[in-house]
C-alpha cells in the first residue's frame, strides 16, 4: 500500500538530492551555493514576476468569474446543469489547442488585428502576441473555469432568506453584494483563488507559447535550466523553492478547514 | 432578482470569451489560405493533410496506449489506496493523504523534472514506458481522492451487514464495497484517462526516442509555425472532447 | 493539468449531477456502467489508424532506426527511400538547438541511433563518450566530402562524425521594406524595426552575433567582452519580437518580421513564398557551421545506423535534400545535381569571398558557464 505513494515522494526526494553538486548534469558534491544563487535579484525577480502574474490572473478571473457564477447559481435548477456543462466543456479540450487559439487570434497577422484593421479602428497592427499581456490573457482563459465552479458551489449554498433580508436592509445592490453576499461566499472565493493561483505560478505552456521565449515565468526557467543550460542542481534548487512556496500556500488553505471537510459540509 | 439584465449580459460575454477562440480556430480550419486570417474560400485540404500525416497518427496511437495503461494502473493503485487508508488510524490517514496529494499541488514542471531525474538516477532509459509510469504517478492521487470521497459517504452498516451474513473481507469488498464505489471509480477513470491524453509537460520530460504523444506532436507543430493544419487538428480534438462530454452527459440523462 | 486534478474533490461533488450519482443510483446497473466504460475505452483504442496495423503486424521483427535531428531537417520523401531499401522503419524526433540535443541525451533519452549535432557539439559529445566510432567501410560516401569540410578541427579523421549539411548564419530581410541591404549586424538594433525583428533561440548564435558586432570572436573567452555582448543584447531585447529557431522563415514569409537572424537555408525557403526576402552576411562576419551525422554509442543497431548515414550522404539523396531543405550538402558531387537556381543562391552556397570573415564555433569548455548565465539573464529580464 505504501509502495505507490512512495513513487511521487521519491521523486521529490530525488530533487532534493540533486540540488547539490556543481557541473552540468549532477556531480555529487555537496554545495549549498545553488540556493544562495537563487538569492540573486535576477532570480528573485522571476519569482516575483510569476507571483505577480499569478495574482493578476487570479484577480481577473475572480472579477470576471463571480458574475457568471452568481448568474448560474441563481438560474432555474434545470438550467444550472446546462450552464455548468457549458463552462466545463472548454476545459475538457486540450490545453495546447486552447493556447494555440490565442496565438492564432493575437498574432500580427491574426484575427484580431485583421478585423480591427479592416474595420478601421486601428491603423497599424497591435503587437500583443509574445508579450506579457498575451500570457495574461492565455492564463486567464485557461483557468477561468477553476474559479467559476467553486464560486458557484458557494453561491448556490447561500440561504435565500438571508439574501432577501439583505435586500430589505440595503437599498443599494452594491451594498447587498459587498456586505452580505461576498462575505458569505468567502470559502468559495478562497477555494477558487487558490485553484487558480497555485497552478498559475508554475505555468509552463502558456508563457512558452504566448511569450515568444521572452516572457519567462518560473516554470519556463526550470525547463531552461534543465534542458538548455543543463544545470540540474540549480534547476532543482529553483524547483524546490517554487514547490515550497506552493505547498505553503496550499497548507494555509488546508489549515482553514481542509478540502474534504469543505466538500462534505456542502451536501 | 433585479440585476438580472446585466448579469445575463456578463455571463454571455464570459461564454463568448470561453468559446470564441475555439470557434474561431474551427472556423478557420476550413480556410483555404495558408497564412493569416483573411478568409479565402472554404477548403478541406488541411484535413486531408492530417489524414496523411503518418507521424501524427503514430502520436495518436501512442497517446491512446499510454492513457489506457496508465489509467488502468492508476485505478487499481488508487482504489487500493483509498480503501487501504480506511483501515489506518485517522492521524496517519491525514498524513498519508497529504503526502499523496503532493503530485496534485506541485507544479507540473516540477513533477516532470523529478520523474526525469529519478529515471536518470536509476539509469532507466526514457521511453513510452517511463511516460506511462509518469502518467500513472500523477493519476493515482486523482483516483484515490475521488474514490475516498465516495468511500466516506458509504454507510458502514452495509459492510457490517455483509460481515454478519458470513462474508470474508475480500468477498465483502468485492460484492458490496466495489459496486457501491463503482460510480466514483468510473468517474475517476474517465477523468484520469482524459488527463493522461491531455498531458504535455510530464510527457515532455519523461519521453524518449519515439515517445511522441499527441500533445507533444501538437506542440512541435505549433513551434514550427502557425498553420491551418493545426487549426484542423484542433477542430478534430475539440469535436472529440465535446463528444466525450456529451457521452458522459447522455449517460447521466438516460439514468435520470 | 495539475489544476484539473487539484480540482477533483469539489468538481466531483459539483459534477455529481453528471456522472457518479446518477450512474450509481441504479443498483443493478453499476455493472452495465462498467461495461459501457470498458467498451468506451476499447473503442477508443480501436481507433488506431488502420495504416499502422497492416505493416506493423507484418513486420513484427522490423528493425527500427531512431533519428534525432533538427526540426529544419525533416521533410517528406527524404527517408522513405531508405525505408523501402532496407525494410526498416525510421522514427524521427527533432530538436531546435544543440543544447537541447545534449540535454535530452543526458537526461536518459538513450535509444537514438543517429543524431545530427553541430561542429562544436560533436567535440563535446566526443569528450562525453556519447559517440560510437564509425566504420569507414560501412560509409563509403564519406569519402566524397567537399575539400572545405575535410579535416575539420573537432574531428579531423572523421572517426566519430561525418559532415552532413553546412552553411552560414546571417540576416534574412525583406528588401521591399529596407531601402538598402543591411551591411552590419547593428541593423538588428535599429529602432525603426522595433517589434519586427526575430532572433534565433540559440545561445551560441545570439552571443556570437553580438560578439562579432563588437569586433570579437564568436569563441571569445574574455569575461569582460562577453559581458559587453550581454549588455548589448539586453539593449536589443525590447526591439525583438520573438526568439525562435524554428519558425522564423514563416514569420518572414508572412511579413510579421522584416529582419530575421537565421540559418541560410530557412531564409531561402522563406524567399520562395515571398520573393522580396533576401539573405545577407554582414561585414563583421559570422558563423560557418556544419551539422554532422553521428552514431550514438548507446545505439542498439549501429550497423543499420551507419547504413542510414551512408544513405543520407549519397549524392542523389543529398541533392534531393538540398533541393527540398535548401541547405548545402557536404557531398561534393551533390552540387552538380542540385537545381541551378539553388547553386547560385548565396543563402545556400555562399560565394568564396565571404569565407574569410566566417568562423567555426568551438567548444568552450568551462567558459560556457559565462554564456549560460548571460543567456539566462537575457531571457529573464
Amino acid at each position: 500500500m505504501l509502495a505507490f505513494f512512495l513513487l511521487p515522494l521519491l521523486l521529490v526526494f530525488a530533487i532534493s538530492f540533486a540540488s547539490r553538486g556543481l557541473y552540468g548534469g549532477v556531480r555529487w558534491v555537496f554545495s549549498p551555493s545553488n540556493y544562495t544563487m537563487i538569492l540573486d535579484p535576477l532570480y528573485l525577480w522571476i519569482y516575483g514576476r510569476s507571483i505577480l502574474l499569478a495574482f493578476a490572473t487570479t484577480g481577473i478571473c475572480l472579477v470576471i468569474g463571480y458574475p457568471l457564477a452568481y448568474f448560474i447559481a441563481r438560474a432555474p435548477a434545470r438550467w444550472q446543469g446546462v450552464w455548468l456543462l457549458l463552462v466545463i466543456i472548454p476545459f475538457w479540450t486540450n490545453f495546447l489547442v486552447r493556447t494555440y487559439a490565442w496565438m492564432f487570434i493575437l498574432r500580427t497577422e491574426g484575427l484580431l488585428n485583421t478585423v480591427l484593421l479592416d474595420v478601421g479602428m486601428i491603423r497599424a497592427p497591435i503587437e500583443i502576441l509574445y508579450t506579457d499581456w498575451a500570457v495574461l490573457i492565455g492564463l486567464v482563459y485557461g483557468y477561468l473555469p477553476f474559479m467559476v465552479l467553486p464560486l458557484y458551489a458557494a453561491i448556490e449554498r447561500l440561504n435565500r432568506s438571508v439574501v432577501e433580508a439583505a435586500w430589505d436592509l440595503y437599498a443599494n445592490g452594491w451594498s447587498v453584494f459587498w456586505r452580505v453576499i461576498f462575505p458569505l461566499t468567502k470559502s468559495g472565493i478562497i477555494a477558487g483563488c487558490l485553484l487558480v493561483f497555485i497552478p498559475t505560478i508554475g505555468a509552463y505552456i502558456t508563457p512558452d507559447l504566448l511569450g515568444g521565449a521572452k516572457t519567462m515565468m518560473v516554470g519556463n526557467l526550470i525547463q531552461h535550466e534543465y534542458l538548455v543550460i543543463r544545470d540540474w542542481p540549480f534547476g532543482s534548487a529553483i524547483s524546490f523553492v517554487l514547490m515550497a512556496l506552493v505547498v505553503l500556500g496550499a497548507l494555509m488553505y488546508f489549515k482553514r478547514g481542509g478540502v474534504f471537510e469543505d466538500v462534505e459540509g456542502r451536501r | 432578482m433585479k440585476p438580472r439584465g446585466w448579469l445575463l449580459g456578463i455571463s454571455l460575454a464570459n461564454l463568448l470569451f470561453l468559446y470564441g477562440p475555439i470557434a474561431v480556430l474551427v472556423a478557420f480550419s476550413f480556410n483555404s489560405s495558408r497564412l493569416s486570417a483573411t478568409w479565402n474560400g472554404p477548403s478541406l485540404q488541411w484535413y486531408r493533410e492530417l489524414l496523411f500525416d503518418h507521424a501524427l497518427l503514430v502520436a495518436v496511437q501512442n497517446s491512446m496506449i499510454v492513457a489506457a495503461v496508465s489509467t488502468a494502473i492508476a485505478s487499481i493503485l488508487g482504489v487500493a489506496a483509498a480503501v487501504g487508508l480506511e483501515s489506518l488510524p485517522v492521524r496517519k490517514q491525514r498524513i498519508i493523504e497529504g503526502a499523496m496529494l503532493l503530485p496534485l499541488i506541485v507544479p507540473e514542471v516540477m513533477l516532470g523534472v523529478a520523474l526525469m531525474l529519478l529515471f536518470v538516477t536509476i539509469k532507466w532509459p526514457l521511453s513510452l514506458v517511463t511516460v506511462t509510469i509518469g502518467h500513472a504517478a500523477f493519476n493515482v492521487p486523482v483516483v484515490m481522492v475521488i474514490v475516498r470521497t465516495r468511500l466516506r459517504k458509504l454507510d458502514p452498516h452495509l459492510l457490517e451487514a455483509a460481515a454478519d451474513l458470513g462474508a470474508t473481507p475480500w468477498q465483502a469488498f468485492r460484492r458490496v464495497t466495489l459496486p457501491l464505489l463503482a460510480p466514483a471509480i468510473i468517474g475517476s477513470v474517465l477523468l484520469a484517462f482524459t488527463i493522461s491524453l491531455d498531458d504535455f509537460i510530464v510527457t515532455f520530460f519523461t519521453g524518449g526516442p519515439g515517445s511522441t504523444t499527441l500533445p507533444l506532436k501538437v506542440y512541435s507543430m505549433i513551434k514550427s509555425g502557425v498553420s491551418p493544419k493545426i487549426n484542423a487538428l484542433s477542430a478534430v480534438l475539440v469535436v472529440v472532447s465535446m463528444a466525450l462530454v456529451a457521452l458522459a452527459a447522455a449517460l447521466q440523462r438516460e439514468r435520470k | 493539468m495539475i489544476a484539473k486534478k487539484a480540482f477533483s474533490p469539489p468538481d466531483h461533488q459539483i459534477a455529481k449531477p453528471y456522472f457518479p450519482r446518477s450512474l450509481g443510483q441504479i443498483t443493478g446497473s453499476p455493472r452495465r456502467a462498467w461495461l459501457i466504460a470498458i467498451v468506451f475505452v476499447m473503442s477508443l483504442m480501436a481507433c488506431q489508424p488502420t495504416s499502422e496495423d497492416g505493416p506493423k503486424k507484418a513486420h513484427e521483427a522490423q528493425p527500427t532506426l531512431y533519428y534525432f535531428t533538427w526540426s529544419d531537417y525533416v521533410g517528406p520523401n527524404l527517408i522513405e527511400e531508405f525505408e523501402r531499401q532496407t525494410g526498416a522503419r525510421v522514427v524521427v524526433d527533432t530538436f531546435g538547438s544543440n543544447e537541447e540535443l545534449l540535454a535530452k541525451l543526458q537526461s536518459g533519452a538513450t535509444g537514438y541511433d543517429v543524431a545530427v549535432p553541430s561542429d562544436f557539439m560533436v567535440s563535446i559529445m566526443m569528450k562525453l563518450g556519447l559517440l560510437a566510432e564509425l566504420n569507414p567501410a560501412a560509409i563509403p560516401n564519406a569519402d566524397l566530402l567537399l575539400d572545405r569540410l575535410q579535416r575539420l578541427p573537432f574531428d579531423p579523421d572523421h572517426r566519430y562524425s561525418v559532415p552532413y549539411l553546412w552553411g552560414t548564419v546571417g540576416i534574412g530581410y525583406d528588401s521591399s521594406v529596407l531601402n538598402a541591404p543591411p551591411d552590419s549586424w547593428d541593423v538588428l538594433w535599429d529602432p525603426r524595426y522595433k517589434g519586427r525583428i526575430s532572433m534565433l533561440n540559440d545561445q551560441r548564435e545570439v552571443f556570437g552575433l553580438a560578439l562579432r558586432s563588437l569586433g570579437a570572436s564568436i569563441n571569445s573567452r574574455d569575461p569582460a567582452v562577453i559581458d559587453r555582448a550581454k549588455q548589448k543584447l539586453l539593449q536589443q531585447k525590447a526591439l525583438v519580437k520573438v526568439y525562435t529557431s524554428e519558425n522564423y522563415d514563416q514569420l518572414l514569409a508572412a511579413g510579421e518580421v522584416v529582419l530575421a537572424h537565421g540559418w541560410g537555408g530557412a531564409v531561402a525557403r522563406a524567399a520562395v513564398q515571398r520573393p522580396s526576402i533576401k539573405y545577407v552576411i554582414p561585414k563583421e562576419g559570422g558563423t560557418i557551421w556544419s551539422d554532422c551525422l553521428v552514431v550514438l554509442q548507446s545505439s542498439r543497431n549501429k550497423e543499420l545506423a551507419m547504413r542510414f548515414v551512408n544513405y543520407l550522404l549519397d549524392g542523389q539523396v543529398a541533392a534531393h535534400t538540398t533541393n527540398r531543405l535548401r541547405f548545402a550538402s557536404s557531398n561534393r558531387e551533390a552540387k552538380a545535381l542540385v537545381s541551378p537556381e539553388l547553386r547560385e543562391n548565396p543563402a545556400v552556397y555562399p560565394p568564396d569571398s565571404v569565407f574569410e570573415r566566417l568562423e567555426w564555433m568551438e567548444d568552450l569548455g568551462e567558459t560556457i558557464r559565462l554564456y549560460d548565465r548571460g543567456w539566462t539573464e537575457l531571457k529573464l529580464r
